[in-house]
């Protein structure tokens, strides 16, 4: 055996069994203490990876990245020389000697030993249970197994309708698996709701089109030939066909070292440890799922692991610490339903009393449970828990307005906005981290922290489970100063209602009208100019502006690219981009292409977006080059404009052998549905032809992955210097339905975001993020899908080609010279060099002395010719 | 009308008030080969500067966009965004750069 030697005898080992949420969790609190800095810490992971947000484990399906949901900071590990030592579990501890042995072999001699190994999903003992196809849900290595073995359809069940199982059933459906749950209670999530609020989720799942089989249990697996699961059958004797089973049982402390040791666990497992979570061995601690703690309860939630986590780590330290139990509460989003309950959701209190609202139209249950004195005890809440950041700190009190208004929707009696202002300071507003109204009111007055992310680096409120973010962003007072820029204190969502509202067609009248005062009059600047000329033109067929951007005031509006409908670039020379709809382009316009761009001397370049780029035009060459692309069939593509780039697509169904739609036809018609569109930022697009996602759809501001039933509509990704996956909005649309979803997704886009925002930022920025995006944009819940709609037709119908409607207008066309008093002279200062056959900027040229003297050059003035 | 710009000591026609753009500019081309950007903002004051942006060496500060800061007028360039005032051409993002200033009539 090899022994780890280093020299022990002068600093304590603390030795760290397992690095999960818990484990992280303690790490930190080690290190707060300073304890870091006086010993030594090993920390012993199973796991190929370091800890990440289990909690969220779910959230890889739409699109967060394994390294995105690792939980320690960058340089964590370094800062505080701790040895992590991934994929190197303990296989014993010697209580003895205090050594653990890990399966490499190292032996590690201990001081303090605390474990923190969590727990395992039970499988119950099924015949089949090990057959290829079947897994359980706890790892990410778990996850990338499932997305795997899914990736060939068909239909998924999960064994177990609790937390986790509907949790698993979410993501089967996502991967476009026909889903089944089974569950041996009469109704689901039996631990967490009553027989209403089951019912209530019940109801709401099955409308997903997850099929729910509650009251049976599972009895056998049944392999075909190759050994991959076939089959299921229940116990009612009832068969159900499936390829693939996830087992969400229930899950079982791993005390299997602690009891090879002897360590005492409890009857139903769990390591025995005290008020301060140590076990019987002084030297030994045990936090977090795999611990019995002191109450005789073993959580499966992660706050009361952070709470453990605390108290060893200021046990260790030397101050005092003790964790008596935890509260249960919980909200979570299952299948996109609201589910939460808190307190005594059960009603287990003597002599308490129920106040119900329930409405099976919209799948919304809750329940209060009061006490006869009117204190609030317990709740749960399904299809609605918005109020549960609210009610849950009200626990133990009595609540301000009577129980019934707290259940009620807002319309029918409901207390208009219960703010957390009616909370007493020592409410605990994030139960994940146990920070209370007070501690924010304090990061708040005397760290001034002024936005939620600042509170949530302060703090840790907010930085668990998320179910509280909403109270924090009302506990923050207002942001002082939000305008656009100096000209104008409106945010660009409001200017945009003024526009549309008002009709206003300029920016001088909008500026003179509702400016700041000291900017009336004045002349704007290079941000609300550009940004006011967006909105005035994502408005313009409906508020009756000139549709053309270069056209009456807006002109002056534009940034150099839109104003000459190119963009520039670092030698004062033009780029050319014309549009490629998705791509797909015959042999006679690439010839085209290469026959104007040999004929004017350009650097052509294959973009990343699918395109081809004509680079080195003088501004005055425009024109010329544009008349022989528009009669050639080509429009702008529009490179310049904060507007639709392109819609990249990849061969889809027509050629590739895995292709289950026609991703290029559907590309093609967004992209010239989409054509023109001004919004806040560019706008990207890409369609996919089945899930390999050739086209990289989920990079995109819109993406869209074809299934087998129709198309997956994905929004706000986002490539660039902060890349984002796109999330999933709407699942299976028929082509209409996904125009329809599209066409309402970038109107409400444009009509709230702020200026340069993509609808990555956008998405992570708005409150309510994604969710709200959903109801606004799928349910309609603001009313406002109609005006969307007529909005995108408008735009649609309005549509014309820049470039065809310029170089037909001789007005248009008279800014494209070098020179307003040379018209005929090309610029001298634009020159190119050859390199790999082709041009580039001579920036020698550039760097030079300020005088171009040179050759004579003719000028023509209002007088006539002068020759310098 | 004409607009000129004042050359060391001699007044030189450039172009038509007709042929601008309020809150635009245009580039002229100077006797001695050099260039300077001419604007007229939305109350129809004209200023002239160098054309040259001095932070990239390219002939393209006619083609930023102006704006007004307390009063004084200015163009921001449009490559790297580096704004200059109007009457005396001097960076407002860092005064040790400026380019040329000339003055403006119209006659
Ligand atoms: C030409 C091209 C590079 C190439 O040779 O391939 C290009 C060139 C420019 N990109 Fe890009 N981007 C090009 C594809 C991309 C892509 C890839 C894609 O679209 O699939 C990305 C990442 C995807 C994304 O945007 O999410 C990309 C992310 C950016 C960003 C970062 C955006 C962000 O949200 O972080 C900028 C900066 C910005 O817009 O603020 C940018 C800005 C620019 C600008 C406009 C910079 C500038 O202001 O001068 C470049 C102007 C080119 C010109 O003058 O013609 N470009 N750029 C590509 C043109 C595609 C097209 O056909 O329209
Ligand atoms: C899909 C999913 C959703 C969840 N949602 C919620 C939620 O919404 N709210 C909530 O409160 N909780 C939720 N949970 C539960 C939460 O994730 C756990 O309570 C939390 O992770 C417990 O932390 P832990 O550190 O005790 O255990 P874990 O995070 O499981 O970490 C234990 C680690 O120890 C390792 N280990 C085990 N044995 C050894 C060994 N011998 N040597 C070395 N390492 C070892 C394991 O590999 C593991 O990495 C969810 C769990 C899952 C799976
Ligand atoms: S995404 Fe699918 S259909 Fe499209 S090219 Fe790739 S494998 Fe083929
Ligand atoms: S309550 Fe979970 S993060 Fe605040």
């Amino acid at each position: 055996m090899a022994v780890d030697t280093m020299d022990a005898a002068t600093t304590p080992t603390i030795v760290l069994v397992g690095h999960g949420m818990v484990g992280q969790r303690f790490l930190e609190a080690l290190a707060d203490r300073g304890v870091t800095e006086r010993s030594r810490v090993v920390v012993l992971c199973e796991e190929p990876r370091a800890a990440y947000d289990r909690v969220h484990l779910t959230s890889y399906f739409s699109g967060t990245t394994p390294d995105e949901l690792a939980l320690a900071e960058d340089g964590f590990m370094e800062k505080h020389g701790i040895e992590l030592r991934l994929g190197d579990p303990a296989v014993t501890i010697d209580r003895a000697t205090r050594t653990v042995t890990a399966r490499s072999g190292l032996a590690f001699a201990y001081d303090t030993l605390v474990l923190a190994t969590g727990s395992f999903p039970f499988v119950p003992p099924v015949p089949g249970k090990d057959a290829e196809g079947c897994f359980v849900y706890r790892t990410i290595e778990d996850l990338l197994a499932i997305e795997e073995y899914a990736a060939s359809g068909g239909t998924g069940t999960v064994v177990g309708g609790g937390l986790l199982g509907l949790e698993a059933a979410g993501a089967l459906k996502g991967l476009g698996l026909d889903t089944h749950v089974v569950e041996f209670a009469p109704r689901l999530m039996p631990v967490q709701v009553d027989e209403g609020g089951g019912e209530a989720l019940r109801r709401t799942i099955e409308e997903m089109g997850v099929t729910v089989h509650t009251g049976v249990g599972t009895q056998a697996i049944v392999a075909g030939e190759d050994g991959r699961v076939a089959a299921m059958s229940l116990s009612d004797g009832s068969t159900l066909s499936t390829g693939l089973v996830v087992f969400s049982a229930g899950v079982r402390p791993r005390d299997q070292l602690a009891r090879e040791c002897g360590l005492p666990v409890g009857e139903r497992g769990g390591i025995v440890v005290d008020e301060q979570c140590r076990t019987e061995d002084e030297a030994v601690y045990a936090i977090g799922e795999c611990a019995l703690a002191s109450d005789g309860r073993v959580y499966g939630l992660v706050a009361p692991g952070y709470e453990m986590a605390e108290t060893a780590a200021k046990m260790i330290a030397g101050d005092a610490g003790s964790f008596k139990g935890a509260d249960l509460s919980t909200k979570l989003k299952l299948l996109g339903v609201d589910v939460a309950s808190f307190g005594d959701a059960h009603g287990a209190t003597p002599g308490c009393l129920d106040v119900l609202y329930s409405d099976s139209r919209s799948g919304v249950y809750k329940k209060l449970v009061v006490s006869r004195e009117g204190v609030l005890l317990g709740g749960i809440l399904v299809g609605d828990a918005d109020s549960y950041g609210m009610l849950r700190p009200m626990t133990g009190s009595v609540p301000p307005v009577p129980p019934e208004r707290l259940v009620l929707p807002a319309g029918a009696g409901g207390p208009v906005e219960l703010g957390p202002s009616s909370l007493p300071d020592t409410a605990v507003i994030c139960s994940c981290h146990n920070v209370t109204k007070g501690a924010i009111l304090d990061a708040v007055t005397e760290h001034s922290c002024t936005t939620v992310p600042e509170i949530k680096k302060c703090t840790k409120a907010g930085t668990g489970c998320g179910s509280c973010l909403k109270v924090l962003g009302q506990l923050l007072p207002p942001a002082e100063d939000q305008g656009l820029c100096g000209d104008f204190a409106h945010t660009r969502q409001e200017l945009y209602e003024i526009v549309r509202a008002l009709r206003v067609t300029s920016f001088a009248a909008l500026l003179d009208s509702h400016g700041r005062e000291a900017a009336k009059g004045g002349e704007g600047c290079e941000i609300c100019k550009p940004a006011v000329a967006s909105v005035i033109a994502s408005l313009a067929p409906s508020i009756g502006a000139p549709v053309h951007v270069l056209d009456g005031g807006q002109a002056a509006l534009q940034d150099t690219n839109d104003h000459f409908l190119a963009n520039l670039q670092r030698n004062g020379s033009y780029s050319i981009v014309p549009r490629i709809p998705g791509g797909e382009i015959t042999p006679e316009k690439l010839i085209v292409i290469g026959e104007v761009a040999r004929d004017f001397g350009l650097y052509t370049k294959i973009t990343g977006g699918q395109r081809i780029d004509l680079f080195g035009a003088r501004v005055d060459q425009l024109p010329l080059i544009w008349t022989r692309l528009v009669d050639a069939g080509f429009e702008s593509g529009h490179a310049y404009g904060k507007s639709l780039r392109t819609v990249k697509s990849c061969v889809g169904s027509t050629w590739c052998r895995y292709g289950v739609q026609d991703s290029v036809k559907m590309a093609i018609d967004l992209e010239l549905r989409y054509r023109g569109l001004r919004s806040p930022h560019k706008l990207k697009s890409a369609v996919s032809g089945c899930a390999r996602e050739c086209a990289e759809a989920r990079g995109k501001d819109f993406g869209i992955i074809a299934t087998a039933s129709g198309w997956n509509l994905y929004v706000g990704g986002n490539g660039g210097a902060t890349p984002r996956h796109a999330d999933l909005l709407a699942q299976d649309l028929s082509d209409a339905e996904l125009v329809r979803l599209i066409d309402r997704f970038l109107m409400f886009y444009i009509r709230t975001a702020d200026r340069l925002e993509r609808t990555s930022t956008w998405l992570d920025r708005i409150e309510g993020g994604l969710d709200h995006v959903r109801d606004v944009v799928v349910h309609d819940s603001l009313g406002i899908c109609d005006e969307l709609e007529s909005l995108m037709s408008a735009h649609v119908a309005g549509y014309r080609d820049e470039w065809a409607d310029t170089i037909n207008d001789p007005e248009r066309l008279s800014r494209f010279v070098s020179f307003v008093n040379a018209p005929d002279v090309p610029d001298p200062s634009v020159r190119f060099v050859e390199e790999r056959d082709q041009v580039k900027p001579d920036l020698d040229l550039l760097a030079g002395p300020v005088l171009l003297a040179g050759p004579t050059l003719a000028i023509r003035t209002l007088e006539g010719t002068v020759t310098a | 009308m004409t607009i000129e710009l004042l050359l060391d000591d001699t007044w030189f026609p450039v172009c038509d008030d007709t042929q601008l753009t309020p809150g635009r500019g245009v580039a002229a081309l100077l006797p001695d080969g050099s260039q300077a950007a001419l604007f007229q903002d939305r109350h129809g004051a004209l200023y002239a500067i160098g054309n040259r942006d001095p932070f990239t060496g390219a002939y393209v500060l006619s083609r930023g966009l102006i704006g007004s800061d307390a009063g004084r007028a200015y163009v921001a360039s449009p490559l790297l965004k580096q704004r200059f005032d109007l009457a005396t051409g001097t960076c407002l993002d860092d005064e040790t750069v400026s380019t040329a200033s000339y003055a403006v009539r119209s006659l």
